[in-house]
């Protein structure tokens, strides 16, 4: 995924590129989201945490199109790649074979150098004949990621990308995304990994409980609950309890 | 929905051993059926015993004589006799499961029967090991023996007709190799009233002749009767029977429709209900429906690839059968018709299963347990249980494909009936779970 050793994100966001006003979402009796709302710019990484349960997924979702809001609105976005937490991916196909079918699915031009520059941008080139069932679990993420960017969309959302992979696997996905944004896709990504959300994204948003109780830089989430100088984890747990969650 | 269609086959080409189920179940199933079929199961293989093999098996009944052998020859109509030496030897077939059942013909048959004083008795042995067995060994060796008893009560009759009318006319009569010549009423009558004749008026022996000859013209009038008599108490009973509904199938052709459906059903059902359940679980439906794929698309990508690879399967199957069964195969346009709107019905009926369960596992066990109660119900006879059950019943198997396929391929096959009702039903099916299924894919991913 390249040899880039600058790990620290982009800090230039311009034009907003994906925007949501007043989401609501309910799953029967259950809000998953009340009133969320959230933008982002071109080339901005934004990081979406929060406790389980707190509407991250939901949020991406919508934001995908997976899901309609029951209220509130996402004003249309020119092409979106959404990589969902689980991979979607078919392990009885090939690396290549499931890249080609999502290409073609795609409608891309060039469905053959889609996939080679993909299986290169992912360094999955020799495992491309393997089939999807017999990879790790973070040679399968770089390929459920290829999918979502086949489309080269301007938007890429990412339900906890590094869940499952090893430090080093992160370190190499991180890598990944931070260039994308570098060459000015909007990346949004929910997490639990607290220092991920610290280390990469220009901006947090922060849910509990279906709201939104928090949309800044991290440093901000630090000066929020007054204790800089503590680990960022223990920062955001600090903000939680003091938010009553 | 071609790159849709392409990946699924190529995800069947590797799933060898589901491939290799979906193609052997049903020539498995249709070799089973077609040796079962070409072995006949009219003709039961049963052990025969004839204990009056080496002996003359002639009854002489009224001077003529009656070949027991030849009148015998109805049991042998529908049982394929295996000859044995002894009666144990019979029973010990039975014992080992060589035969069915064993049919004795004992020494004194001839004999009991030429007596008069007690009628001959043939012994039938059978294992009684299940229901089934016993109900189809009775049934089949028991009717048997009832032709040969009525052939033989006929054959009797007509010796005693034959005696009946010599008492009546008189003539030739042969027994124990002397002739003799029996007057008969007719004569006697005659010769009566000659000697009346004779006789001067106002005799009291004319007045007694009179009565003797009246007897003797009224015993004959009556013995003109006995012919008809004689052929009711030979064949006290005659069947007239006319189906009022349903073709005229065999069992052997109707067997054909029936393992056919089976398949088509089983094959079917699995394939669609396991490859839309599959999206699920391999997490690519969201992404397929986030404007890759249509939700509509997609149904009917798993619908085609489903009855076009169980129609396959279905002709495979028929054409297999054929090698044991006659089917015509000019009607084959027909069977076409047939299997592909059964196998879309069923593909419609698979996607809402898979659509409802959501994962394979519980797709493949709904779509089986499912098939099963189906084809049960559809083969529950009228009369065979209460009329409100059996309305209930018929409208349970109404609104699933089983029956309408079974009715369509009998009719394609068999020429049982019209085809076009069976297809009708079977398109309104298909739409019908093509909705429902539909509607599940709302909460699908």
């Amino acid at each position: 995924m390249g040899d880039s050793a600058n790990l620290r994100p982009v800090e230039t966001a311009t034009a907003t590129t994906v925007a949501a006003r007043d989401l609501v979402k309910r799953y029967g009796d259950r809000v998953a989201l009340r009133g969320v709302s959230l933008a982002a710019g071109r080339g901005e990484l934004v990081a979406v945490i929060g406790p389980n349960g707190a509407g991250k997924t939901t949020l991406l979702s919508i934001l995908a199109g997976i899901q309609t809001p029951d209220e509130g609105v996402v004003e249309e976005t020119p092409s979106i790649g959404w990589v969902p937490q689980q991979p979607a991916l078919y392990g009885k196909l090939t690396v290549e074979e499931n890249l080609m079918l999502f290409a073609r699915l795609e409608r891309s031009p060039d469905p053959r150098a889609t996939v080679d520059r993909m299986l290169d941008l992912t360094d999955l080139g020799d495992r491309a004949g393997d089939q999807v069932s017999t990879l790790s679990g973070g040679n399968r993420q770089r390929v459920n990621i290829a999918i979502g960017l086949l489309g080269e969309p301007e938007v890429l959302l990412l339900d906890e990308p590094s869940s499952g992979l090893d430090p080093r696997q992160r370190e190499r996905l991180w890598e990944f995304i931070l260039r994308l944004a570098g060459e000015g896709t909007t990346v949004v990504y929910a997490t639990h990994h607290i220092q991920e959300a610290d280390r990469y994204a220009n901006r947090l948003v922060v849910l509990a409980d279906g709201e939104s109780v928090f949309d800044g830089s991290p440093r901000e989430l630090e000066q929020a609950t007054g204790t800089t100088g503590l680990d960022f984890e223990q920062a955001f747990v600090e903000f939680l309890r003091q938010r009553g969650h | 929905m071609r790159w849709l269609l392409l990946k699924d086959l190529r995800i069947l080409r590797r799933s060898p051993l589901l491939v290799a189920l979906l193609v052997l179940y049903p020539i498995v199933i249709a070799v089973l059926i077609g040796f079962a079929l070409s072995r006949g199961p009219d003709e039961p293989e049963v052990a025969f015993y004839n204990g009056l093999a080496g002996e003359p098996a002639v009854v002489e009944l009224g001077g003529e004589r009656i070949d027991l052998t030849e009148e015998g020859r109805p049991l042998f109509d529908e049982i394929d006799p295996v000859r044995v030496d002894s009666r144990a030897e019979a029973i010990q077939k039975v014992r080992d499961g060589d035969v069915l059942g064993a049919l004795i013909i004992p020494e004194n048959l001839a004999s009991n029967l030429q007596s008069t004083l007690e009628p001959g008795t043939v012994e039938v042995f059978y294992n009684a090991e299940d229901p089934a067995k016993k109900e189809f060994v009775e049934n089949t060796i028991e009717a048997q023996v009832q032709r040969a008893n009525a052939a033989l009560t006929k054959r009797i009759a007509e010796e005693a007709l034959d005696l009946l009318e010599l008492i009546s006319d008189g003539g030739e009569y042969s027994f124990l190799g002397q002739d003799f010549d029996v007057l008969g009423l007719a004569r006697a009558e005659r010769i009566l009233s000659e000697a009346r004749q004779e006789l001067p008026p106002g005799s009291p022996a004319r007045e007694q002749l009179d009565e003797v000859i009246d007897f003797a013209e009224l015993a004959r009038e009556n013995l003109a009767f006995s012919d008809e008599v004689l052929a009711v108490v030979g064949e006290p009973i005659r069947v007239r029977a006319q189906a009022l509904e349903g073709g005229t199938t065999s069992l052997s052709a109707f067997a054909v429709a029936l393992a056919a459906s089976v398949s088509l059903m089983f094959i079917t059902l699995l394939l669609a209900a396991g490859m839309l359940a599959i999206e699920r679980e391999e997490n690519a439906f969201a992404r397929l429906v986030r404007g890759l794929v249509s939700r509509t698309t997609l149904l009917a990508e798993k619908a085609g690839l489903a009855a076009a690879c169980s129609s396959a399967v279905c002709l495979l199957m028929l054409a297999g059968l054929s090698l044991f069964v006659d089917v015509d195969w000019g009607r084959f346009p027909l069977w076409l018709a047939a299997v592909v709107v059964g196998a879309l019905a069923f593909a419609a009926l698979g996607l809402a299963i898979g659509a409802l369960t959501r994962e394979v596992r519980a797709a493949s066990l709904l779509a089986f347990m499912l098939s099963l109660p189906l084809a049960f119900l559809a083969l529950v006879p009228s009369g065979a249980v209460a009329p409100v059950l059996y309305d209930l019943i018929r409208a349970v198997s109404a609104a699933f494909p089983f029956k309408p396929t079974l009715d369509a391929l009998d009719a394609a096959l068999n020429d049982a009936g019209g085809l076009a009702g069976p297809l009708l039903h079977l398109a309104a099916l298909a739409l019908a779970f093509g909705v429902l299924s539909r509607i599940g894919l709302r909460r699908f991913a």
